[in-house]
Formats: structure tokens, C-alpha cells, sequence
């Protein structure tokens, strides 16, 4: 386990180092964002076919991010959530970012919808990318081209001690009203710096390590509703607002890892609206 | 020119009184007006910074007004208020600029007031248009001869987006190839006193509010208030550390009732309107962020939101109110 997480953080590392060197050595051409996406579809999803997403889902990013370290990421699914079919991943690409999967959330049917919304760091003109994959294996994927640049590498947050010192605290939120049976909306939320390993110690001209939530599994009453598998590329504190049914009584549950071999476990009790 | 201010200036005569015209379009115009008559759109960024004049704002007390502008080449990059605090023995320099151009600047501008040394160079936090032109001092920190001071979060600070900033200021002209930043040896945990020959000057470093490495300096001698960035007039201010943080640090200054008030960009301040101003910004981006998140508002909908919150009070609002409601939404969410 340990061995696993070196390996794919020297990975990332590599990756980070990689791009960094190319964009020093020759600025990239403007079309850029057409050339990254072969090889990242051929690592990711090898020659399987990819369809459109019309239909399937729809997504929402802004044209120019407010904060290239914190660009928000909506994915509104267009199909419901249903035993027989259903959206089973959904893959996260930032083309231009040094790792480019930001990672892949695992839905369930269970969810009732595979909406969801989330925080990425963008480190350059870059186009955003929603891979939806069904139950059958059948793979769909939206585009949108986002302008930020200097997400990944830029400082890390505002204030370093009281983001260490809130280190795997977690918050599970409620939105909107819950009834039983019908999807309703929620928000994870984890405190972590999400340390990207590609800002450099200027006096020790060292790399800050990378430190940075690897897997986040959201489960009620023992049932998985939301899984998580990313890397570098998810913003800082990383917080994801899904849907999910609800039962009455049920508790929802939250397991999260990240690359330094810590794991922080929450529960929080889920409340209906009175006889739903 | 005395040091001890027997060429004093009056300086409510130097400050923009605003008639009959919003304080935005007089700031606005006192920013043009400043700038274009002293440089010829000819002039380069190294020339630009090197001509901005310097005022005296108080008995010894220096201030080089920044440009209520966005960073260019055009401009120098001089965009934040620096200067310096003459004693009778020595000299304390306040920021030194976003280049070592404007630190040179100013080391000339003190070396036509006084022969008197500098002692000590402060910085009031990280920002690139602040600490800077430290490079211009460079010889004589490293020989011990002057005194760098900041806050005692600042080296770390400085590590973590030092190259990056170098990195930007390079980026706008190749002028600024020299540039460098020194982080501080000489730290304010709390609070520390400089003596500049019966001159006192008290440092406090605050807990976050602008960024996490705000240091702000009062002389007793004239009542004067160095601010800094916890002190925006006319610009946007920027939230790079805590809003909650921010609104708190801005009751105890308010309640030091200084004289005056020098603010990190824009003029200086003797009523307290600047630091209203401010604080009712601040308090209302808060109270509109924490609805939003209590509606179960996401961030981007925040944004929409507030779109428009306090745009007719501040220069430069489009560049910086959506990040600003970015950083008030991801602090006060986990509240």
C-alpha cells in the first residue's frame, strides 16, 4: 500500500516535472488543448469508443475562472439514476494540467441522479473534460474550454498553519429539503491543503511534497453512494456536492485517504423532512 | 530638507478633497493626472517608477504614491504605496516597491532628504508590488548594515510564492530581469519597537486578515498609522488570507484612533472614511456570502450573486470581486 503510494506520487512528480521542463524549454503552440487530448484518451480509455454527451450530461464550467486554484465544476446528469442502466463514473480531464485526470467519482443507483459539482485547479488555457461512462460500458463525454492559468503551481493557500491545523476535518451538508426514496442534494466537504508537488521552497530550491487526498468513499448505512479516485488536480479542501435517495434513519458515512497514509473517518446521522 | 521636519508640510492640502464628485472619479483622476504628467508614453517601467514623486505626508514621514492601476510595464509595475520614516539617527524604509528599480527610487529620493543611514528595511507583507525592490538594499543587509523586518510568517510566505511573483514581474518587462526578493531575518512575533533616534516606531504583526504576514507600523511621534494593505482606498481591496480575520483586525485599528493612516494603495486617510468604507465592504460580502451558502448557493451561483456588491465604491472592481467572493466562500463554508 505504502509502496503503491510512492510509486503514483513519484508518478505525479514526474508528470508535474515533465511539463514544467517542456513549458520552459518551448512555449506551447496555441493549439495545444486539440494536441493533449490523443494521448490522454489512449492512457485513460484506450480505444474505446467515446459518444457525444448530448442527452447523457450536461457541463457547466466558467469560461474565465475567478480563481485558477478553485474552478468550479458542475455536471448535471441528464439521465435518471435506474437499476437497469445508469451513469456507473465519472472522469474528470483537465488537458493542459500537468496530471490531467483529476480523478474518476463512482455513482451508484442508489443516487437517484449522477449530478455533481466540484473544485479543480486549472493551471493553463486548457479544455475541461466530463467522461461519463454507463453501466454497460458505454463512454460519454462533454467539453468546455476554460480560461485560467497558474492552478497548479501557484501558491498554496492563504494560510498555511490553520489549513494543516484543520487537517481531515470533514463536513457533510444537507441542501434543500430530503424526503425519503427521492434524490436529494448534499455536500462532502474535507480539509486538506491538497498540496500539488509543484510549488518549489525558494530557499531550499526544493519541491514541496505533494500531500493530497487520494480516495473519498461516501456510503450510507454500509451502501457505497459516492466514491472518489483523484489526484493533484482537485482543488484544495476538496468538497463535492452530489445527489443521493435517502432512507429514513440512515446515516451516511465518510472513509478518506490521501498520499500520506493517513485516513479520516465521519458519520452523520441523515434528516428527513418530518413524514417523508 | 530637516529631517526633523522644520520644512514641514501641511498635508490636508495635499489630499484630494472630493466636491460634488464621487471619491472614485477624483481618486481615478488624481491617478491619471499624477502619471501622465510626469511620464511621456515613450518613457519605460524603469523610468516610470523612478519619477513618481514623493510626499511628504507627515513631519519625516515619506510616502510614494502608487498607481491605482493594474501592473504594466507602462507603469513600472508601482502600483502600491511605499516610503520611508526619517529619526534623528536613521532611517526606516516601508516597502520597497514591486522592482529593484523602485527600490533604487527610493533610496535615492532618501538620500536627497538626509544623510542620515537606513537602518532598517520593513516589510508589510508578501505581495510582489511591496517587498519587492528589497534588492536595491541587498549589499547592505548582507553586511549587516541594515535591518530586514517582517512578520514572522513572512519567510514562509515569501518560500511559497516568492518564484512565482518573480516570475510575474519578469514576465511584464524584461527591465525587471534584476529583480529579487530578501525575506526578513530580523521577525515580529508580536510586537517590536524600532528606535530611529527619539523616534519610536511600533511594529505588530497581526493574525491573518489580508494575507497571513500583515505587519503595520505606527509612529507615535506624529500619530501615524502605517496600514498597509489592511488599508485599501479607492482600489478593491484583495482578500488573500481571511475575511473573518480581516473584520477583526479592522476594529482594533479602528479603535488606535490615529491621526492618520497611510493605506497600502491610495491617498492618506484622517477621517476614518477609508477604513469605513472598507469595513462596510467587507461586512457586506460576508453577510451576502454567508446567505448564499446558507441557501445552498454553490460558488459560482455566489458569484453571479454578488456580482455587482460594491461596484460603484471601488477602482479595479471586475478584476478582483469574483476571486474575492471565491476566497470569503471558501473560508466561510467551513464556519
Amino acid at each position: 500500500m505504502r509502496q503503491a503510494s510512492k510509486a503514483r506520487l513519484g508518478l505525479a512528480m514526474i508528470l508535474a516535472l515533465a511539463a514544467m521542463l517542456a513549458a520552459t524549454a518551448a512555449p506551447r503552440p496555441a493549439s495545444a488543448a486539440e494536441d493533449a487530448w490523443p494521448d490522454i484518451r489512449a492512457a485513460v480509455f484506450g480505444n474505446r469508443d467515446i459518444a457525444d454527451a448530448d442527452g447523457v450530461i450536461a457541463l457547466e464550467t466558467p469560461y474565465r475562472a475567478n480563481d485558477a486554484a478553485v474552478v468550479p465544476v458542475s455536471v448535471t446528469a441528464l439521465v435518471p439514476q435506474t437499476a437497469e442502466r445508469y451513469i456507473s463514473k465519472l472522469t474528470l480531464v483537465i488537458d493542459e494540467n500537468p496530471a490531467p485526470v483529476v480523478g474518476t467519482f463512482g455513482f451508484f443507483p442508489q443516487n437517484g441522479l449522477a449530478s455533481l459539482s466540484t473544485r479543480v485547479r486549472v493551471n493553463a488555457y486548457t479544455n475541461v473534460r466530463a467522461v461519463a461512462e454507463m453501466n454497460d460500458g458505454s463512454l460519454y463525454m462533454a467539453t468546455n474550454y476554460v480560461k485560467a492559468a497558474g492552478g497548479c503551481s501557484a501558491p498554496a493557500g492563504k494560510d498555511h498553519e490553520a489549513a494543516m491545523a484543520r487537517l481531515g476535518q470533514m463536513r457533510f451538508r444537507q441542501i434543500g429539503d430530503w424526503r425519503a426514496g427521492e434524490p436529494a442534494e448534499a455536500q462532502f466537504m474535507v480539509s486538506h491543503p491538497n498540496y500539488s508537488g509543484m510549488q518549489t521552497d525558494q530557499v531550499t530550491q526544493l519541491w514541496i511534497p505533494a500531500d493530497y487526498v487520494r480516495t473519498i468513499a461516501l456510503s450510507m448505512d454500509g451502501e457505497p453512494v459516492l466514491t472518489f479516485d483523484g489526484d493533484i488536480s482537485m482543488s484544495e479542501n476538496p468538497s463535492v456536492r452530489f445527489y443521493v435517495k435517502p432512507k429514513p434513519g440512515a446515516t451516511l458515512s465518510a472513509h478518506v485517504t490521501d498520499t500520506e497514509e493517513r485516513s479520516f473517518d465521519g458519520a452523520w446521522p441523515v434528516k428527513l423532512e418530518p413524514g417523508s | 530638507m530637516d529631517a526633523d521636519g522644520t520644512d514641514r508640510h501641511d498635508l490636508s492640502e495635499l489630499r484630494p478633497q472630493p466636491a460634488g464628485r464621487t471619491r472614485r472619479h477624483v481618486l481615478a483622476g488624481l491617478a491619471a493626472a499624477s502619471f501622465g504628467v510626469i511620464c511621456s508614453p515613450s518613457c519605460t517601467g524603469a523610468l516610470a517608477a523612478a519619477a513618481l514623486p514623493f510626499a511628504e505626508i507627515a513631519d519625516g514621514i515619506f510616502v510614494r504614491y502608487g498607481v491605482q492601476e493594474e501592473m504594466s510595464a507602462q507603469n513600472g509595475a508601482a502600483i502600491a504605496n511605499i516610503g520611508f520614516i526619517v529619526g534623528e539617527r536613521s532611517v526606516a524604509v516601508i516597502d520597497t516597491g514591486t522592482t529593484t528599480q523602485q527600490g533604487a527610487a527610493l533610496k535615492a529620493e532618501i538620500a536627497r532628504v538626509t544623510d542620515r543611514p537606513v537602518s532598517h528595511v520593513i516589510a508589510t507583507h508578501v505581495h510582489l508590488d511591496h517587498c519587492f525592490g528589497h534588492g536595491a538594499f541587498a549589499e547592505e543587509i548582507a553586511a549587516g548594515r541594515i535591518a530586514n523586518v517582517g512578520h514572522h510568517k513572512l519567510p514562509q510566505a515569501l518560500a511559497e510564492r516568492g518564484g512565482f511573483y518573480l516570475e510575474r514581474i519578469r514576465a511584464l518587462s524584461p527591465d525587471f530581469a534584476d529583480t529579487r526578493f530578501i525575506p526578513p531575518t530580523t521577525l515580529v512575533q508580536e510586537t517590536a519597537t524600532i528606535d530611529l533616534g527619539n523616534r519610536r516606531l511600533t511594529l505588530r504583526a497581526w493574525p491573518t486578515a489580508h494575507t497571513d504576514n500583515d505587519l503595520t507600523i505606527e509612529d507615535a511621534r506624529t500619530g501615524t498609522l502605517w496600514a498597509a494593505d489592511l488599508l485599501f482606498s479607492g482600489r478593491i481591496p484583495v482578500i488573500d488570507g481571511s475575511i473573518n480575520g480581516w473584520l477583526s483586525v479592522l476594529e482594533d485599528l479602528g479603535e488606535r484612533n490615529a491621526a492618520r493612516v497611510v493605506p497600502g494603495h491610495g491617498p492618506v486617510d484622517t477621517t476614518d472614511t477609508a477604513f469605513a468604507r472598507e469595513r462596510a465592504y467587507l461586512a457586506a460580502l460576508r453577510e451576502g456570502v454567508r446567505a448564499a451558502i446558507d441557501a445552498g448557493l454553490g460558488i459560482d451561483e455566489t458569484v453571479r450573486r454578488l456580482a455587482d456588491l460594491g461596484r460603484g465604491d471601488w477602482l479595479l472592481f471586475d478584476a478582483v470581486q469574483g476571486r474575492n467572493v471565491v476566497a470569503a466562500y471558501t473560508e466561510l463554508e467551513w464556519e
